[in-house]
């Protein structure tokens, strides 16, 4: 039951309401923020006291792999990844292992530990739903919701090649339900599919084998549907030939493609009242841009592409990206671009896992360790921070590292701190290759972001590009009760000096509140609050539907389960809430 | 130097993970604060002096503290693990992760030790006097990162998976050693007096592998260079004639690991 808490005095930072460091209390009754207690409902409340403290919303991740078939086997291939990194149990928690795959309970201490309530798993296969939702079930503290793999599925690529929009948004609308998902992913698409034969397609406008169809003509027809439908968040894209040097010119022209798409979010939602407007206004989520800017045309003259993809976010409207940074240290790689996952093995010789999910997609997953001692991993490191400064506008950019692919979600905490203290990274150059000064722009940068940029980042951005701003993202009167309260000082904040404490503070938050509950306060989690799980529950025209489920079940034949066991029902989710998109249908 | 003595005071059932027995905590500690360290029993943990009798005390530091074991500890895991200075004698055998990640110091073992002794271990010495069983200066379980630096010194037999994925230091085995001796080597140096039986060397990039004895079943991804007389490596001296083989060319193009067999002992290779 949640409770009834004030939270005094604190400076409160929330971008959705223009809101910068000033001296605020925020009240929550029954899971929302409310404008103001009563005086008897005052006597009851928790008081938290927040003076000489930061307040901000509860963190929101748009993009991490923390749920589902890869990361279970990427914890399942990792033994060494957990016997140095365990937590044991305490009266109200689980016991837990791992530091780039941590086991499910772990994940959700940990995200909640500092600050964050609320993420999104970046790639669930259909036929990997129900697994998904069971990992998701057992998650505690976030809230939740999955991305459907579609940019490589026989359905799409066939209804696409055919110029069948109707049948493609009948499809894209049946399967979110189905399988109890959120939005559309698209990950290396028509690539995925020619993995199957051992090759990929390199150019936008290469067909792949058998459907014929190309990367450019998948992007344009998902973005097409997705507005048509009106999804709660843009195509969240993974582009073509990631990982590879010189791939920043795929990724550039790939975000042209939707650049006349028109923004749609047609949600039956109860919004929050927030001064910025809180609907979608972009087309196109470009995600773990560090991993889709490399540069030059070999791993000898490996450079920094991300300049030329800032450039042309910060001329454009219609993107929003991600940076997927990287934080050195051990991280596991992991994704649906199965064939980048092998170029991943065969460079490294690591161990490497692969799976093909049928018609669907495929995916794979591989360890990796990042070195400052070394060149390519030296550029990553500043590639992922260029992503985030050298855009101008904090509402078109998220922080993230991809977990765990570019390093474990645990080391937000110094991707803050590097951007906010140009000291801080400074001092990493000094320990790095000195490939991550010569060869990106990122020593030249003196930008630092302030706590305002932070929260944009980290909570407004991501709620918004989502469609969760209604409730996400924001203390806006209406929103959920999620509050971070960090213990620091933003009058004498010095991330010159002082950027060392910035590491600790940010690990763990001095309390995270979530529906008006406690959820961890200085490090210890004190309960375990209620959480959902979101997906879109989208209307189309019946016939259309009909028409459609008559392809899906005449090439049935071909999956290795009937068509009955397929969907994901309600009964795996905790607290499922749909949300109710396209209802004029 | 001081020392601290421990005795074994109890049978003990569930065996107790006592990383806390090194030099590095003992210094600068009296005898009742020695006996409050926490060992962990499965779930639960306990005081030091549940298990052993504690006299003396610790050193002004790690380096001034010497610990001697006195009986068998088969049922007390990681003794020394990641110990950087000092000195810790077990007067008996020990139990499994003995000197695990030990960075420095010297462990001297003079019965047997179970599996995972010197798991990568990083620098130090560590000498068993009796056998040893599997994963002796190995890396741990997944992982391809084993020993990589220091010395192990064992005076028996050795089983399984020694040395597997060493980056460096040193393993010199007076005894028999049997299947994936320095498995994934990458580097380093394991010398085995006595006969290996198969997977020698397997997957191995780089380091140096020395069988004076017989090997059972060679390794195929192995090929043969020249014969050796008297190979010496700093202090360590390994004399008669050898068969030199590079390897292992399943791995990779050009393998830069290097395995020496007695010549005598392998004539049908």
């Amino acid at each position: 039951m949640a409770a009834t808490i004030a939270i005094k005095n604190g400076h409160v930072f929330d971008p959705l309401n223009e809101i910068n460091g000033d001296i605020m209390d925020i009240y929550i009754k029954d899971g929302k923020v409310v404008p103001e207690l009563s005086d008897a409902e005052m006597k009851n409340a928790k008081v938290v006291d927040a003076t000489g403290k930061t307040v901000m919303p509860g963190g929101v991740d748009s993009h991490t792999h923390i749920a589902g078939a890869k990361v279970n086997s990427g914890r399942l291939m990792r033994p060494e990844d957990s016997y140095k990194w365990n937590r044991p149990k305490t009266s109200i928690t689980h016991g837990g292992t791992g530091e780039t795959v941590p086991s499910v309970y772990l994940e959700g201490y940990e995200y909640a530990q500092m600050g964050y309530t609320t993420a999104f798993e970046a790639a669930v296969p259909p036929l990997e739903a129900r697994h998904t939702h069971e990992e998701m079930h057992s998650i505690p503290m976030l809230d939740m919701g999955g991305y459907l793999v579609l940019g490589n599925n026989w359905f799409m690529m066939r209804y696409l090649k055919e110029g069948d929009i109707n049948k493609a948004a009948a499809y894209v609308a049946w399967m979110m339900r189905t399988h109890k998902t959120y939005g559309i992913k698209c990950v290396n698409p028509a690539g995925v599919e020619n993995w199957g034969w051992g090759k990929n397609v390199e150019s936008l406008d290469e067909t792949n084998i058998h459907f014929e169809i190309t990367p450019r003509e998948i992007i344009e027809g998902l973005t097409e549907v997705n507005e048509m439908l009106g999804l709660p968040m843009p195509v969240h894209l993974h582009a073509n030939n990631l990982g590879h040097p010189g791939c920043y010119e795929t990724t550039k022209e790939s975000l042209t493609i939707p650049a006349k798409v028109k923004p749609n979010q047609d949600m039956g939602v109860e919004w929050a009242e927030t001064k910025i407007d809180p609907t979608k206004d972009k087309s196109i989520y470009l995600t773990h841009l560090q991993f889709n800017a490399f540069g030059g045309t070999s791993w000898r003259d490996f450079e920094s592409g991300v300049k030329d993809i800032t450039d042309y976010v910060n001329s454009q409207d219609h993107v929003v990206i991600d940076s997927g940074s990287v934080p050195f240290g051990e991280a596991t790689c992991m994704t649906g671009d199965g064939p980048s996952i092998h170029d991943i093995a065969v460079l490294t010789g690591s161990k490497w896992s692969n799976c093909d999910v049928e018609l669907e997609c495929g995916s794979g997953v591989c360890p990796f360790t990042y070195l400052k001692s070394n060149p390519v991993h030296s550029v990553q490191w500043a590639m992922g921070l260029e992503s985030l400064l050298l855009i101008d506008d904090p509402w078109k950019t998220i922080m993230t590292t991809d977990n765990p692919n570019g390093g474990p979600f645990t080391k937000y905490p110094n991707v803050m701190t590097w951007l906010m203290s140009e000291a801080y990274r400074n001092e990493t150059f000094s320990e790095v290759h000195k490939w991550a000064n010569d060869r990106s722009t990122l020593g030249g940068v003196s930008r630092e972001l302030s706590l305002y940029d932070i929260a944009t980042i980290t909570r407004a951005t991501p709620a918004k590009t989502n469609g969760m701003a209604h409730r996400k993202g924001s203390l806006a009167v209406g929103a959920d009760g999620d509050v971070t309260i960090y213990d620091i000082d933003p009058t004498r904040l010095d991330v010159t000096a002082n950027y060392n404490d910035l590491l600790t503070k940010f690990r763990y938050a001095d309390y995270t509140i979530k529906g008006g509950e406690i959820a961890a306060h200085n490090g210890e989690i004190m309960s375990i609050p209620e959480r959902r799980t979101y997906y879109s529950d989208i209307k189309v025209d019946a016939n259309e539907e009909k028409k459609m489920l008559e392809d899906v079940k005449d090439w049935f034949r071909y999956y290795t389960l009937g068509f009955e066991n397929y969907p994901t029902p309600e009964k795996y989710l905790v607290n499922p809430t749909p949300i109710n998109v396209n209802m004029e249908k | 130097m001081t020392e601290v003595v421990l005795t074994p005071n109890t049978e003990i059932d569930i065996k107790i993970e006592a990383d806390v027995i090194k030099p590095d905590e003992f210094a600068g500690k009296s005898k009742e604060e020695i006996e409050q360290l926490i060992v962990w029993q499965g779930p639960d943990q306990l005081p030091l002096k549940n298990f052993f009798d504690v006299e003396g005390q610790g050193g002004s530091s790690a380096e001034e503290t010497s610990i001697l074991i006195k009986g068998d500890v088969s049922r007390v895991k990681m003794i020394g693990a990641e110990m950087t200075a000092g000195k810790i004698t077990i007067q008996g055998t020990t139990g499994m992760k003995v000197a695990a990640e030990m960075k420095g110091g010297e462990i001297v073992v003079e019965g047997d030790a179970d599996s995972w002794a010197g798991t990568e271990m990083k620098g130090g010495l560590l000498h068993i006097k009796g056998n040893t069983v599997d994963h002796l200066g190995c890396a741990y379980r997944g992982s391809w990162k084993g020993m990589s630096g220091g010395r192990i010194v064992v005076d028996g037999n050795v089983q399984s998976q020694v040395g597997g994925g060493i980056t460096g230091g040193e393993i010199i085995i007076n005894g028999n050693a049997e299947n994936f001796c320095g498995i994934r080597q990458s580097g380093g140096l394991i010398v085995i007096k006595g006969n290996a039986i198969r997977a020698i060397g397997a997957e191995m990039s780089g380091g140096t592998i020395v069988v004076e004895g017989h090997i059972a079943n060679f390794t195929p991804g192995m090929q043969y260079e020249d014969e050796q007389y008297d190979l010496c490596f700093e202090d360590i001296e390994c004399g008669g004639a050898f068969k030199k083989f590079t390897g292992d060319f399943a791995i990779s193009k050009k393998p830069k690991g290097v395995l020496y067999a007695g010549k005598e002992a392998n004539l049908e290779l």
